[in-house]
């Protein structure tokens, strides 16, 4: 939290620096004495482990740099041949890089779910809340422009699919959106000059990412960490500072995070990614089915769900922009789903609608379920989950607010895990 | 002058709004490089037009070629197939404009305006939803309801004209502008 300041140079030259440039005060305010409520969960533990997956991609990506060709001739071996069988250990930094992707969203995920449950975006942290979604929209991004750089199947099909969502455009002024697309690849089609450009932006966009990571966190420690109370920390009893309690509960949480992460890496490299994008991209060829990475189903099965292609791409582009509205939809005073009882409720739904949805737009466009002899086509499934996704933030937050009744609030953080402490004492 | 119209402008006034504005005009005309450079290159535009011999083309069979980095379909359609396209209403159809670049833009999506020569049927294989390539229907295997071409991404379905008739596409398949520089051969582009 600001204002506070236990920072004393200790040597003539940290004394001297620090009225020259205060970085090292910097450094002890906000990860050292950095106030932090005391009452932080296992949840909370995945801020620190996005921050080490951004330095991890960044560190195996300048180094796949070093060997990558981003040539339409020559991407495909660039990858396949000099960096998996080549490249001393190039298989290893590669499968870092293409397995953390996933784990970078599956990090993100909950740790998008966690600020949604504990109600973490709501005043005073719109700002926080709002920063992690464009840093959440930059990912993608960059993801996407990383997906089409091994030049396979799926990354030029994929790239086309993504790119030709601007072709709607047509539909509002004629031309517009074919100008558009023209202009974002360079050619007429998905090409070699689109697959230089994407390799720029790629390398460059993790940069703008950890610029806004750093807003982000100055965001986060002006008011301070939001709680699974949700309540205000009120005095020094609220808090423990910050190192070592939550560096050493971080670190405790990354190990663990990271034997899952190396499971991947080791033993399922490929478990992600799609079979088809070990075929060399062919313009004159579409595979049977498209599918984008996991991570973005969802949004992919709202897309294909909605028959209109302007209609779709925007019902797709609104699932992403409704979360920016998020702190201003939700209408209850109290934070956190703990003392929430129908939210918390709805939020599981929600939890669940999303993983339906990602089923949905991993199966092809016409299957279906046979329920008691009936069809039912997953892309009726898929409207209905769609319908969920916008109700829930659009009707059910601002409607729940109002009429639900919430459980007492404690008074305090401090009370709140004292008397839970004493509980489980008189229980031994 | 200056100070006839207005008592309190300066010459100095007059300097500082000036170079505003030309720093303004400079700025903007400086950004234009940087966004131009992303458009289509001289080399790529070079190579925008193709010719192809269609003689060892059989009736009822599909050729693709690639043009400007797509794939374009040259089918010669069965006489069968004609009459399927020519039998369809336009009220039928999703998208009633010929989408072809070889005549006027706004000509009706009649059969006999999406062809130079009926039996010659030449599309950009670009599905119109999201750009996948269509698989063309033949009587060995079907494809989709209307006997043209079934888009397998997002089930959009063409008729033996290329005409959209359902699923999520907007448009009929593109007809390239091309002309017959001899009786089985094609310029496209």
């Amino acid at each position: 939290m600001a204002g506070h300041t236990k920072y004393v140079p200790g040597s003539a030259f940290t004394r001297w620096l620090d009225t020259r440039l205060p970085i090292l005060r910097l450094a002890n305010e906000n990860l050292v004495t950095y106030p932090t409520p005391r009452n932080l969960n296992f949840w909370y533990t995945f801020g620190g482990i996005l921050t080490f997956m951004l330095g991890i991609q960044m560190l195996t990506g300048i180094v796949l740099a070093m060997h990558y060709v981003p040539n339409g001739d020559l991407a495909f071996a660039s990858v396949e041949q000099r960096i998996m069988r080549e490249v001393n250990y190039g298989w290893l930094i590669r499968y870092i890089h293409s397995s953390g992707a996933s784990m970078f969203f599956l990090a993100v995920y909950v740790h998008m779910f966690r600020g949604l449950y504990y109600g973490s975006y709501k005043a005073p942290r719109e700002v926080l809340w709002i920063l992690g979604v464009f840093i959440y929209l930059l990912m993608v991004m960059t993801a996407f422009f990383g997906y089409v750089l091994p030049w396979g199947q799926m990354s030029f099909w994929g790239a086309t699919v993504i790119t030709s969502l601007f072709s709607a455009l047509d539909q509002v002024i004629p031309h517009l959106g074919t100008s558009i697309t023209t202009w974002l690849w360079g050619d007429f089609a998905v090409g070699d000059a689109t697959l230089n450009r994407f390799f720029s932006l790629h390398y460059l966009m993790p940069f703008v990412i950890a610029g806004v990571v750093g807003l982000h966190i100055w965001a986060l420690h002006v008011p301070g960490n939001n709680n699974p109370l949700g309540i205000d920390a009120k005095g020094p009893q609220d808090f423990v500072p910050f190192h070592p309690y939550y560096t050493v509960k971080d670190a405790f949480y990354l190990v663990l995070f990271l034997i899952v992460y190396m499971a991947f890496v080791f033993y399922a490299p490929n478990f992600f990614g799609n079979p088809d994008n070990y075929i060399q991209a062919n313009p004159l060829v579409t595979p049977p089915d498209i599918v984008p990475e996991w991570y973005l189903l969802p949004f992919y099965a709202m897309l294909r769900s909605v028959p209109q292609k302007l209609l779709g791409v925007i019902v797709m582009g609104g699932a992403l922009v409704t979360l920016l509205f998020i702190p201003w939809l939700d209408s209850s005073k109290v934070r956190s789903c703990r003392f929430r009882p129908l939210m918390k409720q709805l939020f599981w739904i929600f939890a669940a609608d999303c993983i339906l949805l990602g089923y949905c737009g991993s199966q092809s466009a016409d299957a279906a379920w046979n329920i008691v002899g009936i069809d039912l086509p997953l892309v009726w499934v898929a409207r209905l989950a769609t319908l969920y996704y916008f109700g829930f933030f659009w009707v059910l937050m601002p409607w729940v607010g109002r009429i639900e009744v919430t459980a007492p609030l404690p008074e305090s953080i401090a009370q709140s895990v004292l008397a839970r402490s004493v509980k489980t004492e008189d229980a031994e | 002058m200056a100070n006839a119209i207005k008592p309190d402008a300066t010459r100095r006034d007059f300097l500082f709004v000036a170079t505003g504005a030309a720093a303004a005009v400079g700025g903007v005309a400086a950004v234009w490089p940087f966004i131009d450079q992303m458009n289509p290159s001289s080399a790529v535009l070079a190579m925008a037009s193709i010719e192809v011999d269609l003689s060892a083309i059989q009736a009822g069979q599909q050729v693709i070629f690639k043009w400007r980095g797509h794939p374009l379909f040259v089918r010669r359609r069965t006489p069968k197939e004609i009459a399927e396209a020519r039998a369809v209403s336009l009220n039928d159809l999703v998208d009633r404009v010929a989408r072809n670049a070889n005549i006027a833009e706004n000509a009706p999506a009649s059969d006999e305006n999406r062809v130079i020569k009926p039996e010659w049927l030449v599309l950009v294989g670009v599905c119109t939803h999201l750009g996948c390539t269509p698989t063309v229907s033949t009587p060995q295997s079907p494809q989709g309801s209307y006997g043209g071409w079934l888009c397998h991404c997002h089930g959009s379905d063409y008729d033996t004209a290329g005409r959209i008739r359902k699923g999520p596409a907007p448009q009929n398949l593109a007809v390239p502008p091309y002309a017959f520089t001899g009786p089985t051969k094609i310029k496209i582009g």
